[in-house]
């Protein structure tokens, strides 16, 4: 019993390790500009689709493919908020957010377009039947190199932020705007860069994830909402946030699953929703919701 | 003539039916201080506004030690050497005083993000230099105390210092100020009056104020502009500013003047 709820949570550690990447993508720009970015998952599963024409019809070498497609899919967001986003520029919040749910619909037309709306398999550098045993549980190489990569990305985004000058442009312009362009801190520039940040982290989660779920244009639907329900668990603009509630997400997912019912796993992540609305607004590690002004 | 610092010519700007800023003219010599005042509504902060590329004027021309401002963003501006304060202030809240001075030297900073993964000896350097400064800052305004103090949580009057730390840790040429004394008290307001002529006669930036409190004008300004509807009625020496009938007539209405 206790090994197996070990496995089922280290399962739930390589699932969460996914929304964590999905989540901050949506945080990293709900904190630099309130907005909700419902084209996060489309973003994701273009770069995905990119990436499997790189490698399956081109002859790319994976990882070079995989670099390429993280570089394109974060000049594709960097791209809809310089050239579209930022030009409406009497948009209130909510016409932005519903121009990201435009985006959305665009994106997936397109895929559906150019590949197609049946499923492809995605080829992986990783094996999902090849498996490690510790102790009495067991991994495939597959869910620890997701495991491995979603904390390698999240390392790399902490130093990004917290240790460079780009990234603490990223926090002034997310706490004050006005005063971080009074300070010559070019804010377009910085926003387009956390675009460009974001839906390439979402490209990283969409190509791990591509492998087990199998491609095809709604793939990033469901971890898109999960992410959502991480960030909103986690705190909506808090990064740190987001990891944990992506990982305790994941977590509790796979237990549920287990134990209680598979039927309704999916259903588990919006219950958890309501809930932390109803007791704790901000979110596991947000801070206390105060009145923008 | 030698040029001037800052030259506003015909500076004219709309909102809607209002002329905020109706055919305004004026410049700003080097090493001076001078001073906006003007009722509510006179066009003292859209003026700012304009001079930091937060509004696009409709209008006019605006030279900056011989650079054109017109079409520029706020960020090449404050990179041109123009810091201000804000009049309602605009502070990093989460951040700690001397993280928001440090921000300011943002724009001096040279290393890149892998001298700063490596921590490199050049980082360093820099890292230091810059942490130097902004102690001197914090010295120079006395703000020692409110260092690793999260700033939403200070009083109003440090909050105000910090802001008027952050711009001075631009090192700017020009210092525009936004009612830097609303909101502090009388002891605050009377260390004010030296800190602004510190910055002045020691740092050797000029500084243009926008200020409510005339007696602290009155007592610093070298130069007084009066702005009203978007004009300048009047402008000259504090003495003369304050005989004049149409400045008067704007602060006190018309039947004070009979």
């Amino acid at each position: 019993m206790a090994v197996l709820a070990l496995q089922y949570a280290l399962n739930g550690l390589a699932t969460g390790s996914l929304y964590v990447l999905v989540a901050l993508g949506i945080v990293i720009l709900y904190r630099t500009s309130r907005i909700l970015n419902f084209a996060h998952g489309d973003i994701a599963t273009f770069g995905t689709f990119l990436a499997f024409t790189l490698i399956t019809r081109l002859g790319v070498a994976p990882l070079l493919a995989y670099l390429l497609t993280l570089a394109t899919t974060g000049l594709l967001g960097a791209g809809f908020y310089s050239l579209i986003l930022r030009r409406a520029k009497e948009a209130t919040l909510l016409g932005q957010i519903v121009m990201t749910l435009g985006f959305a619909l665009v994106l997936n037309g397109a895929v559906v377009v150019v590949w197609g709306a049946d499923t492809k398999v995605f080829p992986s550098l990783l094996s999902e039947t090849k498996v490690y045993h510790l102790g009495g549980i067991v991994i495939s190489q597959l869910s620890l190199g997701s495991l491995i990569m979603g904390f390698f990305l999240m390392v790399l985004l902490y130093l990004l932020v917290q240790w460079t000058k780009v990234g603490l442009a990223m926090r002034a312009v997310s706490q004050n705007p006005l005063a971080a362009q009074a300070l010559g801190i070019p804010t377009r520039r910085v926003l387009a860069l956390a675009w460009g940040v974001a839906s390439a982290l979402g490209a990283s989660a969409g190509i791990l994830l591509a492998p087990v779920t199998l491609l095809d244009p709604f793939m990033m639907l469901d971890p898109f909402l999960k992410g959502f329900a991480a960030a909103v668990l986690g705190g909506m603009d808090s990064p740190p946030g987001a990891v944990v509630g992506g990982l305790v997400l994941g977590v509790i997912e796979s237990l549920f699953g287990g134990f209680v019912s598979v039927a309704f796993k999916a259903t588990l992540a919006f219950a958890i929703i309501v809930l932390v609305l109803t007791v704790r607004p901000e979110g596991l590690l947000g801070r206390e919701y105060k009145k923008r002004v | 003539m030698g040029q001037s610092l800052l030259e506003v010519k015909d500076l004219t700007i709309r909102f809607g039916g209002i002329a905020a800023l109706a055919g305004v003219d004026l410049t700003v010599e080097e090493g001076e201080l001078v001073a906006l005042i003007g009722p509510n509504g006179a066009g003292k902060t859209t003026l700012f506004n304009c001079l930091c590329g937060i509004y696009r004027p409709d209008r006019g021309e605006m030279r900056f030690a011989g650079h054109d401002l017109r079409g520029l963003r706020p960020d090449a501006i404050a990179r041109l050497g123009i810091s201000r304060t804000f009049q309602n202030i605009e502070l990093f809240r989460n951040m700690t005083a001397l993280d928001n001075i440090l921000l300011a030297r943002h724009i001096h900073m040279r290393v890149g993000f892998w001298d700063a993964a490596l921590a490199t000896s050049r980082w360093w350097r820099e890292e230091v230099r810059h942490r130097a400064r902004a102690e001197e800052i914090l010295d120079f305004l006395d703000l020692q105390a409110a260092r690793h103090r999260r700033v939403a949580d200070l009083p109003i009057g440090q909050q105000k210092l910090v802001e008027l730390g952050r711009a001075l840790a631009l090192e700017p040429k020009l210092l525009l100020l936004d009612e830097p004394s609303s909101g502090m008290t009388a002891e605050e307001k009377e260390d004010l009056v030296f800190r602004i002529k510190d910055i002045l006669e020691e740092l050797g930036i000029t500084i243009v104020l926008v200020e409510h409190d005339l007696k602290l004008v009155m007592g610093i300004a070298q130069r007084v502009i009066v702005l009203d509807h978007g004009q300048v009625i009047a402008e000259g020496t504090p003495a003369e500013v304050q005989q004049h009938p149409d400045v008067i007539r704007a602060y006190l209405g018309e039947e004070s003047l009979s």
